[in-house]
């Protein structure tokens, strides 16, 4: 158990709460939590638990804010745009409450990275944005027999729940897989980005899941284990959806931790499609779900730089004279528009067959827009 | 019976809320709302009967509510 902090002062609002109380606080304070995604959902996650005492918050982002964040990711300011979100989370949440430690993993949540990472977490928070990492998480959750906070939003609508925390006479526990066995495939639905969110509604929905981690942690009233909750911002219409198992959900949870790292989950949500030419989002996936190489066909001397993206620069004259050493499954070209990457996509593929490539449609051009 | 739409479910349908004869069970409802709104067929969603989500064909009386959730990416 950690030692009593400096100040019960500033736990007194809930510590005075019945059920709550000093004993509460100490299960906050001896408690980690990891959110994955520092976004429109993450943020007012983190927020409210660094508030609340949680002793060591877990903070996953590899994004950067932009200017498109702001209108619902309330935490970043306009000086942090182009800053790795996570750190600057984490400094904010410092100045917040600096009796908490922070933990701060800048970088992708990939198959070989993703039980590394939550290990040590007792409750893990998804507030991500793509369902090849919804997936992922689900399934190194279930492996882990880690409880998971789920949230999820659409337009005016939001979801949450909590998986892997038993419920029902039966005693069984709900995840993912059991809503959902199977991805959407990539294009079935649609992100924030495609169709737009209200800038409010992912604090709704993220203060819900900042709830639901608190009651966990504080052995207080009723999880959302075994149900959704369903909320609609223009009706106010907030529903509760009892869960049921899914006769199939267990086995389509990679059964080991090896077989997870091995497995593909961007081709699972389509993403191997034969299209050569993906966009912002597919590429996203792509890194999110890892085993990804970005390659940038540009002569050296062209500008801007790709900065923020772990890259290798081959121009396309050098890419097409020499073998090709890539050890990723999957590798994206770049270039200044989306021409001379296409080139180098329908060039590779026929090179080399058991290797998936692709052309950032827009180039170097489109990421800045 | 009356059947709810959510999230894109409700852009796939026209509609928020949708009126029906009764229906013998779960699968012939789904298969009948895939005939009317077509769209339905290529994405995923579950059914509930009376706020209780059914993984299975469900008998149906013609008093419930359906309702229809599609999986939401967004973060």
């Amino acid at each position: 158990m950690n030692n009593p902090p400096a100040s019960y002062q500033r736990y007194q609002r809930q510590t005075i709460l019945p059920g709550f109380g000093i004993a509460g606080q100490y299960k906050l304070l001896s408690a980690s939590v990891l959110v994955i995604g520092a976004g429109g959902l993450g943020c007012p996650v983190i927020q409210y638990l660094a508030a609340a005492g949680v002793g060591k918050i877990g903070i996953a982002d590899y994004d950067t804010v932009s200017l498109t964040n702001l209108h619902r990711q309330v935490l970043y300011t306009m000086d942090d745009i182009g800053k790795p979100k996570a750190s600057v989370a984490a400094q904010r949440l410092q100045a917040l409450n600096p009796e908490n430690n922070y933990q701060v993993f800048d970088e992708a949540v990939t198959p070989a990275s993703i039980i590394h990472i939550i290990k040590d977490f007792d409750v893990i928070v998804d507030g991500t944005d793509n369902f090849a990492t919804r997936y992922l998480i689900n399934d190194a959750c279930v492996l882990m027999d880690k409880p998971l906070v789920f949230g999820a939003v659409s337009r005016f609508e939001g979801q949450v729940t909590v998986f892997n925390v038993p419920s029902g006479l039966q005693g069984e526990s709900i995840h993912y897989r059991d809503l959902f066995p199977h991805p959407p495939q990539d294009g079935e639905v649609m992100n924030c980005a495609e169709s737009g969110v209200l800038g409010v509604l992912p604090a709704i929905i993220g203060s819900l899941m900042a709830n639901e981690v608190i009651k966990l942690l504080a052995g207080l009233g009723k999880p959302l284990s075994g149900t959704l909750l369903s909320y609609n911002a223009l009706t106010n219409d907030m529903m509760q959806w009892k869960l049921q198992k899914h006769s199939e959900s267990n086995k389509l949870v990679p059964p080991t931790v090896s077989a997870l790292r091995q497995k593909d989950y961007a081709w699972e949500c389509g993403i191997q499609s034969n299209d050569l030419e993906i966009d912002t989002a597919d590429l996203d996936v792509l890194l999110m779900a890892g085993n990804v190489a970005l390659i940038d066909v540009r002569e050296m001397h062209e500008t801007p730089v790709l900065r923020g993206w772990e890259h290798r620069q081959i121009p396309l004259g050098t890419l097409m004279q020499d073998e090709m050493d890539f050890t990723s499954a999957h590798i994206v070209f770049i270039c200044q528009s989306g021409k001379r990457s296409l080139t180098a996509a329908n060039w590779a593929k026929e090179k080399c067959k058991d290797k998936k490539f692709y052309s950032l449609r827009g180039g170097v051009e489109g990421l800045k827009a | 019976m009356e059947v709810l739409f959510f999230g894109q479910l409700a852009d796939i349908s026209g509609k928020l809320h949708w009126q029906t004869d009764s229906i013998p069970d779960t699968d012939a409802l789904k298969a009948m709302l895939e005939v009317n709104f077509e769209g339905l067929k290529k994405v995923k969603y579950m059914i509930a009967v009376n706020r209780q989500i059914v993984q299975n064909n469900t008998p149906l009386s013609g008093s419930e509510t359906i309702a229809l959730m599609p999986p939401f990416s967004g973060g």
